[in-house]
């Protein structure tokens, strides 16, 4: 096996496990995998939320989370990357995104999964739209996501 | 042609996923983003209030753009809220 990169977004639920496997076996010269895991949360400014809708531009999502791999991979030096996004219907707790990233070196790692959250978070084109006991809310973006991409 | 594009809220909100603008028919108006801002914006009310810059963002051929981006015939222009994923 070798370094690779991996991008999907797509409706099924993923597995960590194998995902991390995949990641773990890609090769033996880094010493560093960094995982993280987005979820349902079951409140949202003070709203008891029931489930969660992620619509997306599937033309534009590819592309984009595509260059926000290769702006990681020209800022640190890193081995492989997996990037998953759910879109579709979801219940609450369920798995959203998935960001794995390894390298020779814990740092690098932790700052791209990081790098690539923040940007995700600000530039891919997804929208949610919550479920709650008051009926559907397009969520809106927030300044502060929009600060934590502009400290990179 | 132009293909327009509507997202999240901003589609609910102007109840329109797609529309098609024929160019020759307004060739020398919709040469930038600016100036199709402007001609949705004339379908008044909400189509007013929700495609003003900076409310609603815009990609042309699925790339973020400005409003001096300039528009050609075949284009894809999708206007959006600020995205919300992750």
């Amino acid at each position: 096996m070798s370094h690779f990169t991996h991008i999907s977004v797509q409706t099924q639920d993923f597995d960590f496990a194998h995902e991390y496997q995949k990641l773990r076996d890609s090769n033996n010269s880094d010493g560093a995998l960094v995982t993280f895991v987005g979820l349902v949360r079951d409140i949202n400014l003070e709203q008891a939320v029931t489930g969660l809708f992620l619509e997306h531009y599937p033309a534009m999502t590819q592309k984009v989370l595509n260059q926000i791999v290769e702006q990681a991979r020209e800022k640190w030096q890193l081995g492989s990357i997996s990037v998953i996004h759910r879109v579709g219907q979801l219940c609450v707790s369920d798995q959203i995104v998935f960001v794995g990233v390894t390298s020779q070196h814990r740092q690098s790692a932790y700052h791209a999964n990081e790098f690539i959250m923040d940007y995700l978070k600000t530039q891919a084109p997804f929208w949610k739209k919550e479920t709650t006991t008051l009926g559907d809310m397009w969520i809106e973006a927030k300044d502060s996501d929009l600060d934590k991409s502009k400290r990179w | 042609m132009l293909t327009i594009l509507f997202f999240g809220h901003l589609k609910e909100i102007v109840e329109t996923d797609c529309l098609r603008i024929e160019l020759s028919q307004n060739k020398d108006s919709i040469d930038t983003v600016a100036k199709l801002r402007k001609l949705l914006q004339l379908k008044g009310n909400l189509w007013t209030e929700y495609l003003q810059y900076g409310k609603a963002l815009v990609a042309v051929n699925q790339e973020i753009s400005n409003e001096d981006t300039a528009l050609n015939d075949g284009d894809e222009i999708a206007f959006f809220p600020p995205v919300t994923g992750g």
